[in-house]
């Protein structure tokens, strides 16, 4: 049986590539469940239509990450994901069933006909549900997950608190920004005033929220404290919450000059450096505070037979998954087109 | 509140219910994606239009379809966590390769190439065009490809050790994949997808004919509809045989429970119905023909089969089940053998199109596919109880550590949501299928459009409203 972990640390490399899997998915789905927060709110009907149209081609394939993350860590760390599912039963369930109501919208949306309205509320509120779960989902899993043996040890609802509705909401006007400068990218006129508009609203909304759990976090665990308090830790660390600070300033000032394309880069830069300061906070746990990523890790021939996997095909999933995106670039209209 | 409940047949219930609506949906796709790749290839071959306004129709009931498959697999693929935590803890550094690679080989490519064979038809060249229909159509494939192995090493298991840690630890990779019962699962698989969506497009060609609508669209559903039953469902009656040997020889308590056979007999009848009493070890009110089970199971009329009292009680699945899905499923597969062979007939006479018994027959036999496609599932699955892993891993000792209260609950949601979510869209699919294909004349001539956009409609034409 072939296995490189002689030579190679797996679980470490693991580690990065679900991290990085969750990221995408955060990213790309992030964007289509924002739209749907923001759908109801549109002008039109013919703003609506653009909204969907700009992210049909995409949402499958976006939302083929979150299966990704969840296939990868059942694959890669099999116990991190026997304990974190049970833990978060309710919460995922719940995330699921918002995926259904948010995924069949697409469809059936443009085939109703009296009952259109049932689809755009299904679309709104499966994108809400699905949005706010994972950021509970956060929440939780930042506060620490119970433990028993190889199982989880808790009970079913360990998850539900103040602060884990608090980061379902942020998560929420995360997305939000997410979506609405995604539509100031593909959507011109009217749309896009008002897309401007909601960006640079939730922005400040979001900006709040991230001082929050930036303040939270700390004081939630003292290892945490520790760590970015520390002084030779403080210096190196600086630069993930100044660069923050940039690129809200230069969001807000793009939104307000027009930019059309820079401003959901930069909100990428938001969730980019959000994320590292997430990880470098929870590192080397996989279930915080009890099941690091080197215990969770899956036998070596499996990692190493996954890796070989991966290291072909996750090119080419990238390069088509790009020549998609380059396919539909542009405007969306407002036509159904099929 | 539900506390007098076991989690773990709660979660079992859940399981079979949420996989029982996800399979039906696959295995319309996997037809329908090859049958849409066919379609075009013939457009792009002779230019007749009838095959591009065929596959335009088509396409959108496609797209209706995946959208419900993509949303119930993604439940699918989270439930082994949620509900079966042991399960996946400790098959999870044998099973997690073969979901990783689906992801990566087949959910990636159908999901990327979908949204070109839906909205691409202005953006990229026919050829290109033409080229996403068909990965999307492979990617079904390899989806099948992967899950089925997963699936049937957990009824065939081999090339792994179970260490002290009770944990599962491959040991060889290309035992695992192609275990001795993936290759005949994986062929009568593909089979049955394609045979359901035979019957579908039979069942709607039919309905067209009778209707006297739509007739040149009609008679391209309804011909290649049964090219296939014509071709295929003897095919499948072979490779279920096969099938069913390879599991006498890997699961024969199984084979025990199809046959309703609870004595270890030489020269064993075949049961055609009878009632099986788990209780008294009986199966009751027996209609059999002597000796063909031992003839179809040994290939010799008194050869040995195994009857369920050779295995302790704790050791058998629950027979009833098993041995009714099994006689639905081939009672289906030869009404399917018995429709290529009538439609043969009438084709040679020259009447296959305008005989009026062979349309409503075929139009009652439109589910008959997913029928037998739940059907062979019930048989395989409650077969291999009560274990999940055979011989090694009981399904009782598989579950999460959950209570019932959660289970329930979401039980109820699944179970609410998806008699409204997937109702609606067997109900937008009816629409669809009465709408039928658009024709050049009314589609586009009233909208003063001078060339048929290639194969876009506007789909604000007849289902949305115009802005
Ligand atoms: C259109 C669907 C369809 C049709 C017409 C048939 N089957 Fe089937 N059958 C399935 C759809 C299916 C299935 C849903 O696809 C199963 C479940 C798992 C599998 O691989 O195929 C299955 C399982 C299955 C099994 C259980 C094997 C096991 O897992 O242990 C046997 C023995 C057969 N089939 C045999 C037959 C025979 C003798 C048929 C005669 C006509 C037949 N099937 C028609
Ligand atoms: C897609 C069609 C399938 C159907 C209709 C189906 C149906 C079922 C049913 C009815 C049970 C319950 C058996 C019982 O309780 O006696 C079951 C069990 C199970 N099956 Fe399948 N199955 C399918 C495919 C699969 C595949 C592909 C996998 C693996 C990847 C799988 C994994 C399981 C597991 C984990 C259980 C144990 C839980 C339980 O007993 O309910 N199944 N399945
Ligand atoms: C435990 C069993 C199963 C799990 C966990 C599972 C998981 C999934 C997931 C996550 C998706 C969505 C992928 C996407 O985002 O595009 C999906 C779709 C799909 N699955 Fe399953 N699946 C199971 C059983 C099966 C079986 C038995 C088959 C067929 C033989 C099958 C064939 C497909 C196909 C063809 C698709 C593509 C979408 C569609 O048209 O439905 N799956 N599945």
């Amino acid at each position: 049986m072939f296995s490189f972990d002689t030579f190679l640390d797996l679980p470490l490399i693991w580690f990065g590539l679900i991290a990085a899997a969750i990221f995408l998915y955060v990213l790309l789905d992030g964007f289509d469940l924002g739209v749907g927060i923001l759908f109801p709110f549109a002008p039109s009907e013919q703003c609506r239509d653009r909204m969907m149209n700009s992210i049909a081609p995409f949402w499958d394939g976006n939302e083929t990450w979150l299966v990704l993350s969840g296939g990868g860590l059942f694959a890669a760390f099999p116990l991190a994901y026997s304990i974190l599912m049970p833990a978060l039963y309710i919460p995922v369930t719940c995330m699921l069933l918002g995926l259904i109501f948010r995924g069949v919208a697409f469809e059936f949306r443009f085939k109703a006909h009296r009952s259109r309205g049932i689809w755009d509320y299904s679309f709104h509120f499966g994108s809400l549900a699905a949005a706010l779960m994972q950021g509970m989902i956060l929440g939780a899993f930042v506060q620490g997950i119970a433990v028993e043996g190889r199982s989880f040890g808790g009970s079913p609802l360990d998850w539900l608190n103040a602060y884990s509705v608090m980061t379902g909401i942020a998560l929420i006007f995360g997305y939000a920004l997410l979506g609405a400068t995604w539509l100031v990218m593909k959507t011109d006129g009217i749309a896009q005033v008002w897309a401007r508009k909601c960006a640079a609203y939730v922005l400040g909304l979001v900006g709040l929220f991230l001082v929050v759990v930036s303040i939270s976090m700390p004081m939630m665990d003292e290892r945490i404290q520790n760590l970015w308090f520390s002084s030779p830790n403080l210096f190196r660390l600086l630069p993930v919450p100044l660069l923050t600070i940039f690129f809200f300033g230069l969001i807000w000032s793009d939104l307000h000059r027009g930019h059309e394309t820079r401003p959901f880069f930069l909100g990428i830069g938001v969730f980019l450096t959000g994320y590292i300061g997430l990880g470098v906070s929870l590192w080397p746990w996989l279930v915080p505070f009890e099941v690091t990523f080197r215990q969770a890790a899956a036998a070596g021939p499996t990692q190493s037979l996954l890796l070989v996997g991966t290291v072909i095909l996750l090119p080419v999933v990238l390069t088509y998954t790009a020549y998609c995106y380059y396919i539909f670039r542009g405007k969306a209209s407002h036509e159904s087109t099929y | 509140m539900f506390d007098g409940l076991d989690p773990v047949l709660l979660s079992r219930i859940q399981f079979a219910f949420t996989i029982s609506f996800h399979i039906l949906f696959p295995a319309f796709t996997i037809g329908l994606a090859s049958w849409l790749a066919v379609l075009e290839w013939r457009w792009l071959r002779t230019g007749n239009p009838v095959y591009a306004e065929v596959y335009r129709m088509w396409v959108k009931i496609f797209a209706v379809t995946f959208g419900m498959g993509v949303v119930s697999g993604v439940v699918m693929s989270f439930q082994l966590g949620t509900n079966w935590s042991v399960f996946s803890d400790r098959a999870g550094n044998v099973l997690g390769p073969l979901l990783g690679f689906e992801v990566l080989t087949a959910f990636f490519l159908e999901a990327s190439f979908l949204g070109v064979m839906l909205f691409g038809w202005n953006r990229v060249s026919p050829r290109m065009h033409f080229s996403a229909t068909v990965i999307v159509a492979v990617g079904t494939l390899i989806s099948a490809f992967w899950i089925l192995s997963a699936n049937s090493w957990m009824q065939t298991p081999q090339g792994f050790a179970v260490a002290k840690d009770g944990l599962f630890y491959p040991s060889n990779w290309l035992q695992i994949i192609f275990n001795p019962s993936f290759p005949f699962r994986f062929v009568h698989m593909v089979t049955a997808a394609y045979l359901t969506t035979a019957f579908v497009v039979a069942g709607v060609g039919a309905f067209y004919l009778w209707r006297s609508i739509y007739l040149r669209h009609a008679r391209v559903m309804l011909g290649m509809a049964m090219i296939m039953a014509i071709f295929v469902a003897p095919v499948q009656l072979l490779l279920g045989d096969m099938h069913g040997l390879n599991t006498l020889e890997h699961q024969p308590t199984k084979v025990a429970a199809i046959e309703g056979l609870w004595e270890t007999e030489r020269g064993a009848p075949l049961r055609l119905f009878g009632w099986p009493d788990q209780e008294h070890e009986i199966t009751r009110y027996a209609i059999e023909i002597p000796r063909l089970s031992s003839l179809i199971l040994t290939h010799s009329l008194d050869g040995e089969v195994k009857g369920l009292k050779h295995w302790p009680r704790n050791e058998r699945p629950p027979v009833a089940a098993v041995f009714w899905s099994f006689r639905i499923m081939v009672g289906i597969g030869i009404l399917m053998i018995v429709t290529g062979l009538s439609g043969l007939v009438l084709f040679l006479r020259k009447r296959l199109f305008d005989t009026r018994w062979f349309q409503y027959w075929c139009m009652a036999l439109t589910p008959a596919g997913f029928l037998a496609v739940l059907a062979g599932w019930l048989v395989t699955e409650v077969g291999r109880q009560p274990y999940i892993i055979q011989g090694y891993m009981r399904t009782a000792d598989a579950g999460s550590p959950l209570l019932s209260t959660p289970v329930a609950m979401s039980l109820t949601a699944f179970i609410v949501t998806y008699s409204f979510v997937f109702g609606a869209g067997t109900y937008y699919i009816l629409k669809l299928i009465a709408n039928g294909p658009d024709t050049e004349d009314d589609a586009y001539g009233s909208h003063g459009v001078k060339q048929p956009p290639l194969i876009t409609t506007l789909g604000s034409e007849k289902g949305g409203r115009h802005v």
